[in-house]
């Protein structure tokens, strides 16, 4: 079905995707974020008719601007790559992953774009009112478009709502309800959303945290810090739940992908949560070494957070490989894993019964092909793996999940310790007074894109080799190029987008120095 | 509302979606047209000011309308995404390289300390405006002209043409449809301005670069026109579904389907008309005549190209491969359910239409562009 496929060719275009989707992603928290802190500042100054507060408001929408650009610049490359870099994907999983792309174009992108041309020049030109109101949809709108697309992304880590059409080939849709309120894209969508305000609020602390430290514009800064400390301490609160939500449904669609996190290699009962540690490098299953060259951990508390059990068995990689375990099913029912070797030897049947159907319809041979069908059915859920061949290769890397897993929940702890901080001085009136607080303000900008960042890593390292869930790996979902001609595009949009993000943080710092103007613009 | 159609009547509601959105987006092309015309018609730096403040506020909705067309083809059809995406892959990086550059460009052009310098942005502009257009018409030329790729019995697709739609563009009727959008665009662009912007000498300029813009899209246009009446064409047995070369093929799909050629018919008398008036009167709503005509002639090609059993996305290296809007459609279900969505589309028409008229009810003036707004 797939013939030899040039394992460069894959790198490559996995290299490509992951480049321009983490570029992508360095914008676009900001917008998700930004657009309501606007909003909130904008409906202060309608309410109370301070021009201090449109001053504000219009500032923070110069940098949401040209942050804008960029991400709608970085965006466009991304739902296009589907079809230049993953055709086969396209057409194995388009009658699903199609729907929610071009709901987002229809629903999301033109209410943003439009009612930003209000927000940008529409001042002089319509209501108080209706600019605040266009203020809100560019919110709505932008926070629209995550959820299409993270409906999207939440089905290929947990596909629902499909059956394979044998005559097409394909996956096709069943039911659009149980694709849109699948509870690992609802936890997806919530945790992206909350971390991306987690985001914009620190970003807008730290701003003005160093107008505070320069001396300058201190209202605007102060009741930026405000609204931004609250926004963010409720939104990172809402963070760590939503990110416990995400981590339980991992545990219960992609085992694999929570081992990796947790650095497990063998799997036991009442497992604990490793709070710091270092798993051994070159580490592979059955090679005696130790996990871990040290590690501290909570007790049980993986087993008690994965499956709401202290006492429950999480499977380790060698497990999930190796099979063997007992473990209960959608249905409530004990079944003991298969091994990764047994899955591979049913995904292959699952594929050879696929092509002697097709074989059969040709010959117009009725019994034959029903025959090949039933094969195929029993054997389905573990297509994907008939693509394999090694089982070890159902292992994602496990440092990188790991490391990226914990770097994002450790900052995730301190993000809401520095909004308590930051709320607690404010209202004792001492910011001012506190330098410290200040200078880590500003340098905690960075750290919130390096934890948003790390929350894609764990997302998507942990789930190779699969783009869809057990059904299609990588390899099998790849366009047929030359590998050469995907290098070329990856060097040109390295190129492009490192230049482009050195125009972006230039011209950003320029307009922070520049500071708000006196009506804005 | 849609539960009782059938399949196949689905596919035809979608390949309508599809013509309309294409036939809007080529109408919105005015915006690259006008990036290509920046230092023609703009001889000081307000007057180009004013022109890319004029465009700035529009390419938003040009930029969308191509997400949401892509989009909506790959939910309706994805076996045309897979195929052609995957298999002209210069093609398509080059066009979509070209929307990369364009999207910072009105944002960061004006900005102090912008690192590459507003020449450079400019430059973006400019080349979004040849290469997008050019590039987008020959895309289109391909429904008529085919392309070498193989679908196997799994329905993966496989490019044959070694240079990856580098060939597409060697084909002398792909490029004269390239061109003739590219004209089209700059010919709908001069009469945006004419509209929008307030200043006596971009409209003297503007009135008369388009006679040199009109005369190459009318020769461009028609040379594919002509060629495409007398050519064999791609046609399916809708019950065997072989695909064929059939003599005449888009004459006589034009001639089955009366209300498709009165639509080309009233779409090129149209846009004639929104340019002749604009030539030879004081008229300034050339913009709308002309739009509305060239979305009538796109929809109407589109339609040609897809409609009345032909194959939208002929193969010419393997007949049997050609897409038609049944083989390359999603299944029944999610037709089904993009349909309900499909029922959005006129309630975002009117809102982008009220935000227009908002934003628009005053010409872009000099005056303007020092006023405390957002200027590019
Ligand atoms: C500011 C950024 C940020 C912060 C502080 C956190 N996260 Fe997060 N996390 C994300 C930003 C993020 C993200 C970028 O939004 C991801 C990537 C994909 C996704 O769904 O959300 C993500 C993914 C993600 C996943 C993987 C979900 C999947 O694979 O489907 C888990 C299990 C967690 N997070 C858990 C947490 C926990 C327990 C946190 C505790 C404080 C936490 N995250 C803080
Ligand atoms: C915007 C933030 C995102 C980031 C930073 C990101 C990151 C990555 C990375 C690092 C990879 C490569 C994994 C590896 O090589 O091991 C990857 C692959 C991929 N991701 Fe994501 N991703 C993002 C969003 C998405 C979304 C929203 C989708 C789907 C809608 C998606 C779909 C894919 C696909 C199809 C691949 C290629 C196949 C694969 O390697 O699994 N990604 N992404
Ligand atoms: C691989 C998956 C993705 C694809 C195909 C994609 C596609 C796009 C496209 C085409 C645009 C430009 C739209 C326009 O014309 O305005 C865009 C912008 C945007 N996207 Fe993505 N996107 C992806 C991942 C994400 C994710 C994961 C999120 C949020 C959770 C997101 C949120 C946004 C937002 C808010 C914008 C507005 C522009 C901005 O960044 O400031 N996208 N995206």
């Amino acid at each position: 079905m797939i013939e030899h496929i040039d394992s460069a060719l894959v790198n490559w275009s996995r290299a490509q995707f992951a480049l321009t989707a983490l570029y992508h992603w360095l914008f676009v928290p900001l917008t998700l974020g930004i657009t309501f802190i606007i909003a909130f500042m904008e409906t202060l100054y309608v309410k109370t008719g301070d021009p201090e507060w449109k001053k504000a408001t219009k500032f923070w929408m110069t940098l949401f601007g040209i942050n804008f650009a960029i991400g709608v610049a970085t965006g466009i490359i991304l739902e296009f790559e589907f079809g230049t870099n993953w055709s086969n994907y396209s057409w194995f999983v388009g009658d699903i992953f199609g729907a929610p792309l071009a709901i987002e174009g229809i629903m999301a992108f033109f209410m943003e774009s439009t009612f930003i041309a209000i927000m940008f020049f529409g001042w002089n030109k319509v209501s108080k009112k209706f600019h605040l109101i266009s203020t809100w949809l560019v919110a709505i709108g932008a926070n629209l478009s995550a959820l299409w697309i993270l409906v999207a992304n939440g089905w290929m880590q947990s596909p629902v709502g499909m059956h394979f059409n044998p005559d097409t080939a394909r996956n096709e849709m069943l039911n659009f309800w149980e694709v849109l309120f699948s509870p690992v894209a609802i936890n997806k969508f919530l945790h992206t959303i909350t971390s991306a305000y987690v985001l914009a609020s620190i970003f807008v602390i730290g701003v003005s945290a160093w107008f505070l430290l320069k001396g300058r514009e201190q209202l605007l800064a102060k009741r930026s810090m405000i609204i931004a400390a609250i926004f963010g301490l409720i939104s990172s609160l809402f963070l760590v739940y939503t990110g416990d939500g995400s981590a339980y449904q991992v545990a219960q669609k992609q085992p694999m992908k929570l081992a990796a996190m947790e650095g497990l290699y063998e799997g036991s009962e009442g497992a604990g949560l490793i709070l710091l540690g270092m798993p051994t490098p070159g580490k592979e299953i059955n090679d005696g070494k130790d996990n871990f060259v040290f590690k501290f951990e909570i007790p049980k508390l993986l087993s008690f957070l994965g499956y709401r059990n202290a006492d429950a068995f999480v499977p380790g990689v060698k497990d999930i490989v190796e099979g063997g375990f007992e473990y209960e099913d959608k249905n409530g029912e004990l079944q003991i894993a298969l091994s990764a070797l047994e899955k591979i030897e049913k995904g292959k049947l699952a594929i050879s019964a696929l092509s002697d159907y097709k074989k059969a319809q040709k010959l117009e041979d009725v019994v034959k092909q029903e025959e090949s069908l039933n094969i195929f059915r029993e054997n389905f859920k573990y297509f994907g793996y008939g693509f394999l061949n090694d089982p070890k290769s159902i292992i994602p890397n496990v440092p990188i999940t790991f490391y990226s897993f914990h770097i994002m929940v450790a900052l995730g702890f301190y993000f809401i310790l520095l909004f308590a901080l930051v709320l607690f001085f404010i209202f004792k009136g001492k910011l001012i007074d506190k330098k410290w607080l200040l200078r880590l303000a500003v340098i905690t900008i960075p750290l919130a894109y390096i934890a948003s960042l790390s929350g894609w890593v764990v997302a998507e390292v942990g789930r190779q080799p699969w783009t869809i869930q057990d059904l299609l790996p990588t390899v099998a979902s790849v366009s047929q190029i030359d590998a050469s001609a995907v290098q070329i595009t990856f060097w040109l949009f390295t190129l492009v987008f490192t230049a482009l993000l050195i125009a972006e943080l230039k011209i950003m710092f320029k307009q922070i120095k520049i500071g708000p103007k006196e009506g804005g613009h | 509302m849609f539960e009782s159609l059938s399949h196949l009547v689905l596919q035809q509601y979608w390949w309508i979606i599809i013509s309309l959105l294409g036939a809007i987006l080529v109408f919105l092309l005015f915006v690259q047209g006008g990036q290509t015309l920046i230092y023609t018609l703009g001889k000081t730096d307000m007057e180009r000011r004013l022109i890319v403040n004029s465009l700035g506020r529009k390419w938003e909705f040009t930029f969308t309308t191509l997400v949401t067309f892509g989009g909506a083809f790959f939910a309706s059809f994805p076996l045309f995404y897979s195929t052609s995406f995957g298999g002209a892959y210069w093609v398509w990086m080059l066009i979509l390289f070209a929307f990369i550059i364009q999207a910072v460009s009105y944002e960061f052009r004006s900005k102090p300390d912008n690192f590459l310098g507003a020449k450079t942005y400019e430059t973006f502009l400019f080349i979004n405006g040849l290469l997008g257009t050019i590039l987008l018409g020959i895309a289109v030329a391909t429904f008529f002209t085919g392309s070498e790729f193989s679908v196997n019995e799994m329905n993966f697709s496989k490019w044959e043409g070694a240079a990856r739609g580098l060939e597409l563009a060697l084909n002398p009727h792909n490029i004269s449809l390239g061109l003739a959008v590219f004209f089209l665009a700059r010919v709908l662009a001069i009469l945006y301005f004419m509209n929008n912007i307030d200043d006596e000498n971009i409209f003297s300029r503007s009135k008369k670069q388009l006679i040199y813009n009109a005369i190459p899209f009318l020769v461009f246009f028609l040379v594919f026109v002509i060629w495409l009446m007398f050519i064999d064409g791609f046609a399916y047995d809708p019950v065997s579904k072989k695909v064929s070369y059939e003599s005449f093929k888009y004459l006589h799909n034009f001639l089955q389907m009366p209300l498709v050629m009165i639509i080309f018919l009233l779409g090129v008398v149209f846009v004639l008309l929104g340019i002749g008036k604009s030539i030879f009167t004081i008229c300034t709503k050339g913009i709308w005549v002309a739009g509305v005509g060239t979305i009538l002639t796109v929809l109407a090609l589109f339609l040609v190209a897809g409609f009345n059993n032909t194959a939208f996305y002929p193969s010419t290296y393997d007949l049997q491969s050609s897409l038609t809007i049944e083989n390359a459609s999603s299944s029944k279900y999610t037709l089904k359910a993009m349909s309900y969505v499909s029922l959005m589309v006129p309630f975002v028409i009117a809102y982008i239409w009220y935000a227009w008229k908002l934003i628009n009810n005053k010409k872009i003036d000099a005056e303007e562009m020092n006023e405390d707004i957002h200027i590019y």
